[in-house]
């Protein structure tokens, strides 16, 4: 690296990723703080979170180094290295809060599931910069599915399913690089029927269906409908053969837990000693904070633990709690900010891998982010997955640094010869 | 371009994030609540309520320890039910209902599994309690009654209802609030105020430090110890005196309006309800509404005042110049004061009574004779009606007397307009409501107006308001009890009646009252009353009435008593007063005779007739 290069590495974005890394140290200090145990210790979440953070911001310069080029020739090894280990973890892997999910070694766990989601992005990057690749074409449309899926149906028993529906978030990616509408709106569209069946019931979802689809043909003018008249029907039947589905699925396919957690945010079911205890904790701790927030380690809700995984995947309720309105903004503002910044540099990448890294990135970063706090602030039905470089975690912590790290690799790299 | 959709989503996303975190934070204000609710826990710290003492310093009311026997359902295990019903002597479906009931409240939260276990329940219980996880035992202060007596006195306390606190916040839900008496009047002096500790609490519940470092924790303040104006060895001689008989004894101080004795009987022993058997017990007394001890008769019981109430008219009288101490009035066995209306009188045929032998005879007609010159002086009796009334209001009668105890009663003294209420067409005059004049008629009183009205005249013109607290530990009395009320008779006119009522003992109609070395000044009443049985007026044996002050000259004493259905005042009412004073002023009691009389004497009798359901003849 030489001053040029330091010219040109992205100082914007990795201020903010430097900010939200602190925060996330403050606010795990807060959540495991005691007066008993030595908090740089190693055997404690803030010493170890500590650790982590210095090690992933060195990992950020370290991977400055290497030729950027390595990054899209192995990432096909890099692939089949993470589906190995992913399914190692069947045989090998340690048990923790009922998921198979880590590796143990000495005192740390390792979760590839995390470096699983890096990996695949660089893959499936790699798949769809490719000169001939058209995602118009049906090969092309399995290729990617087949990159993307594999990984998520092996983690999904281990059970993660957290991080399954991650790798759905590479559907934008596969749609910004032109697949298709059809599969987003039907992706969309299958969701919107899901909840509003769950709301209704299935004969008056039908009859939605059927209003709508015959509402549409005779909005169209002769010509059109009779072109289209056999794929709207199609579609028509296809939809109406889901929401008859969906009660059997809801209740055979979920599990209690499931259900459960879709009960509470949709407001079916209020219960706020068993099943809806964890959100309507997060609400209360986050609620009173206020405008100004109760100070560090003076959260009340924090101090008692009442919320359950509170600094892994409800780290923001500390946030929302002791720093209030104004540090629960500053965080959304800042991921919002990271998340802009990333796209809009991908419009000054002069190749296409960096500029399908750029959206992959932005993809990740924006399921976690709408994800997480959807649940935390009782929005979306739980789905535990954690709040990338704030919640207590070395593999996320890690995942999400050397994603970003090769971003601002690529970023930096930009105009040099690739 | 495909990728505005990006742009979109992440956009859209921040703004909703930050509306719901709008809402949430800023524009719920709930969650402070919940909050506090769950994390924050409030403990208290309670000042040991304030001792009562009597007016010589002596202990009536102190605190003794109670133990609760507390339940954390959640930390139940097996243990052996047959020995534990054994020794808190329950039987096991009480038990089952007791943690069914714990279980429902909380699993978590301590709750009351068994109140106020005595000290010896507690002994036994204490050595084997290691057996039984999830019951502890959790110390109490309750009251400890060093007397039998006063009881209607020093009230009582009880835990809160929902009303209580709804009223006053400082209240929570367990703790003692003085229900009635002394207990409830000043209830913040004996009470203090109670000291705050918040705490941090987690998840299980468990204290893991102070809250906000404890800035916001405040002291308990101390409670005060009260002095009583009574003498509790009066109080309980008194009490004695009138076993076995329905009535009152209330005697004050002239010089301070300090009230010495205020005994009711039937009365209950204030350690009824306290400890475990308290409601039981409230219950009986609540329900006993032929004897009805709860109800304080020297405060609340509504008379006809009789003959003492002559004193006053004559008072009146005198002061409005309607008679003068030399005016004389022929009485034969009574008078026709109407064509067919006759006012009886004991007096012989032919009997000229001056106002001297009118009180010491007690003579109806004489009395008779100076409230019709009274009232009907002005061609308005209106004017003569309001004048006599407001004279008579100004001896503390026909309202409240300002007294620090909750429970009293108005009495009745009426005016014009309650005459113009009932005779409205009529013209009416001083013989419509002749009744009044000795005491009989619309006029109602309580005992303790009574000896207020005593006390009234031993001072020549005023009283202080009568109380029962002496001295507070460190706040001063209230200003009222401290300045004397002044009557609208001129002083002058009260020796002449005084007069009288040193004859009425010394050669009169309670001679049996007089107390060696003592000059007692008294008046007997002897009170018509009327009961209804099956919806008939029934005629009962009347009321024993004594009212007297001693000695003549700088009076310590002024007493009312009254026996219910006693008949004449010299029978009951005078001896207990005489002995009440004797008592008071000389210490001990030299005539036994008396005294013996008084405490074996019973009216049970007297008091089964109504009830029996036959014919009975009065005043035997």
């Amino acid at each position: 690296m030489n001053n040029k290069y330091l010219l040109k590495f992205d100082w914007y974005t990795f201020l903010v990723y430097f900010a939200l890394v602190s925060i996330g140290l403050v606010n795990v200090y807060s959540t495991g703080h005691t007066l008993e145990e030595n908090m740089l210790s190693l055997n404690h979440t803030f010493g170890k979170q500590l650790f982590f953070a210095l090690l992933s911001i060195g990992l950020i310069f370290f991977i400055q180094f290497p030729k950027v080029k390595i990054y899209e020739r192995y990432s096909s090894v890099f692939y089949l290295i993470i589906i190995a280990l992913l399914l190692g973890l069947f045989v090998f892997g340690k048990e923790v809060s009922g998921a198979q999910s880590w590796y143990s070694f000495g005192g740390f766990s390792f979760q590839p599931a995390e470096f699983a989601k890096v990996v695949t992005a660089l893959a499936l990057t790699k798949h769809l910069s490719e000169i001939n690749t058209d995602l118009t074409k049906i090969s092309d449309q399995l290729t990617s599915f087949l990159l993307i899926f594999l990984p998520a149906l092996i983690i999904l028993p281990q059970p993660d399913p957290g991080s399954t529906v991650v790798f759905l978030s590479f559907l934008l990616v596969l749609h910004t690089e032109k697949l298709p509408s059809q599969f987003l709106l039907s992706f969309v569209g299958l969701i919107v029927l899901f909840i509003i069946t769950l709301l209704l019931d299935k004969t008056l979802s039908t009859a939605i269906v059927l209003v709508m689809g015959l509402v549409y043909i005779f909005g169209l003018d002769r010509k059109k409908r009779r072109k289209r008249l056999l794929s709207i029907i199609l579609t028509i039947a296809m939809a109406s053969a889901f929401v008859q589905s969906v009660d059997f699925v809801f209740e055979n396919v979920f599990e209690q837990r499931h259900r459960d957690r879709f009960n509470i945010v949709l407001g079916r079911e209020v219960d706020t000693q068993g099943i809806g205890y964890n959100i309507n904790q997060s609400q209360i701790a986050i609620g009173s904070g206020g405008i100004l927030g109760k100070g560090f380690l003076e959260g009340t809700q924090t101090k008692g633990n009442f919320i359950p995984e509170q600094q892994t995947d409800y780290i923001f309720t500390t946030v929302g709690e002791e720093w209030g309105f104004v540090g629960s903004v500053l965080v959304v503002i800042l991921y919002v900010t990271l998340m802009l910044r990333i796209l809009i540099t991908s419009g000054r990448q002069k190749n296409s891998f960096s500029r399908i890294y750029c959206y992959s990135v932005v993809c990740l970063l924006f399921a976690h982010f709408s994800i997480n706090l959807g649940m935390v602030l009782g929005l979306l039905p739980t789905i535990g997955i954690p709040l990338p470089y704030l919640s207590y975690g070395g593999s996320n912590l890690l995942a999400f640094s050397l994603l970003l790290g090769i971003y601002l690799k690529f970023d930096a790299n930009r105009v040099n010869e690739w | 371009m495909r990728k505005n959709l990006l742009y979109i989503l992440i956009i859209g996303s921040g703004i909703i994030f930050l509306v719901r975190l709008l809402s949430l934070q800023v524009l719920s204000s709930d969650y402070d609540d919940q909050s506090l609710q769950n994390s924050v826990l409030r403990e208290y710290i309670y000042p040991e309520r304030g001792f009562i003492y009597d007016r010589n310093g002596t202990l009536i009311v102190e605190n003794q320890a109670t133990y609760d026997l507390m339940i954390v359902p959640r930390q139940l295990q097996q243990f052996d039910t047959l020995e534990f019903c054994k020794l808190l002597k329950i039987n096991k479906n009480n038990l089952v209902e007791k943690v069914q009931k714990a279980r429902s409240y909380s699993t978590r939260k301590p709750s009351v599994f068994l109140a106020q276990l005595s000290k010896s329940d507690y002994a036994v219980l204490q050595e084997k309690l290691w057996k039984y996880r999830g019951f502890y035992v959790q110390k109490r202060a309750v009251r400890k009654y060093n007397t039998a007596s006063a009881s209607n006195v020093l009230g009582y306390i009880s835990e809160v209802n929902r009303f209580d606190i709804r009223k006053d916040p400082y209240y929570q839900s367990g703790e003692l609030i003085g229900r009635q008496g002394i207990e409830k009047t000043y209830e913040k002096t004996l009470r203090g105020v109670k000291g705050v500790r918040y705490l941090q609490r987690d998840k299980f519940n468990r204290v893991i430090g102070p809250y906000q470092k404890g800035e916001l924790d405040t002291l308990p303040t101390k409670a005060q110890d009260l002095y009583l104006t009574i003498d509790i060895a009066l109080q309980e001689y008194g009490q004695k005196l009138l076993q076995n008989k329905r009535g009152g004894i209330v005697a004050i101080e002239p010089k301070t309006g300090e009230i010495l004795v205020n005994v009711s009987t039937p009365t209950y022993a204030p350690d009824l309800l306290v400890g475990r058997s308290r409601s039981k017990n409230f219950n009986v007394l609540k329900n006993d509404t032929i004897n009805r001890p709860l109800f304080d008769r020297g405060l609340q019981g509504q008379y006809p005042p009789g003959s003492p109430f002559k004193l006053v008219n004559a008072l009146v009288a005198l002061h409005e110049e309607a008679i003068t101490p030399r005016f004389r009035v022929l009485c034969n066995e009574g008078h026709y004061y109407g064509r067919t209306d006759f006012m009886k009188c004991h007096c012989n045929y032919g009997t000229k009574n001056r106002l001297n032998s009118g009180i010491y005879n007690s003579c109806n007609t004489y009395f008779a004779t100076i409230y019709r010159r009274t009232i009907d002086r002005f061609d308005d009796p209106k004017k003569g009606m309001n004048i006599w009334s407001n004279h008579i209001k100004s001896f503390g009668m026909g309202n409240y007397l300002g007294y620090d105890h909750p429970t009293g009663q108005k009495g009745f003294i009426p005016n014009s307009d309650y005459y113009d209420y009932w005779y409205p067409k009529q013209r009416w005059g001083a013989t419509t409501s002749l009744s009044n004049s000795i005491g009989q008629g619309e006029v109602l009183t309580t005992p303790i107006q009574l000896a207020n009205m005593v006390a009234t005249i031993a001072n020549r013109g005023y009283f202080y308001k009568p109380h029962f607290v002496k001295k507070i530990q460190k706040d001063s009395l209230a200003e009222k009890y401290r300045t004397p009320n002044y009557t609208t008779i001129d002083s002058i006119h009260f020796e002449p009646v005084i007069e009288g009522m040193s004859n009425v003992v010394k050669w009169g109609t309670a001679r049996v009252a007089r107390v060696p070395g003592v000059e007692v000044c008294g008046k007997t009443g002897t009170v018509e009353n009327f009961t209804k049985i099956d919806g008939e007026k029934v005629q009962l044996t009347d009321h024993s009435m004594f009212v007297a002050f001693a000695p003549r000259e700088n009076p310590k004493i002024a007493v009312a008593v009254f026996v219910e259905n006693g008949y004449w005042g010299g029978r009951w009412a005078a001896p207990i007063a005489s002995l009440v004073i004797e008592k008071y002023l000389t210490e001990n009691v030299r005539r036994t005779w008396l005294e013996n009389r008084m405490l074996n004497g019973s009216l049970l009798d007297e008091y089964q007739k109504p009830l029996s359901g036959k014919p009975f003849e009065i005043n035997e």
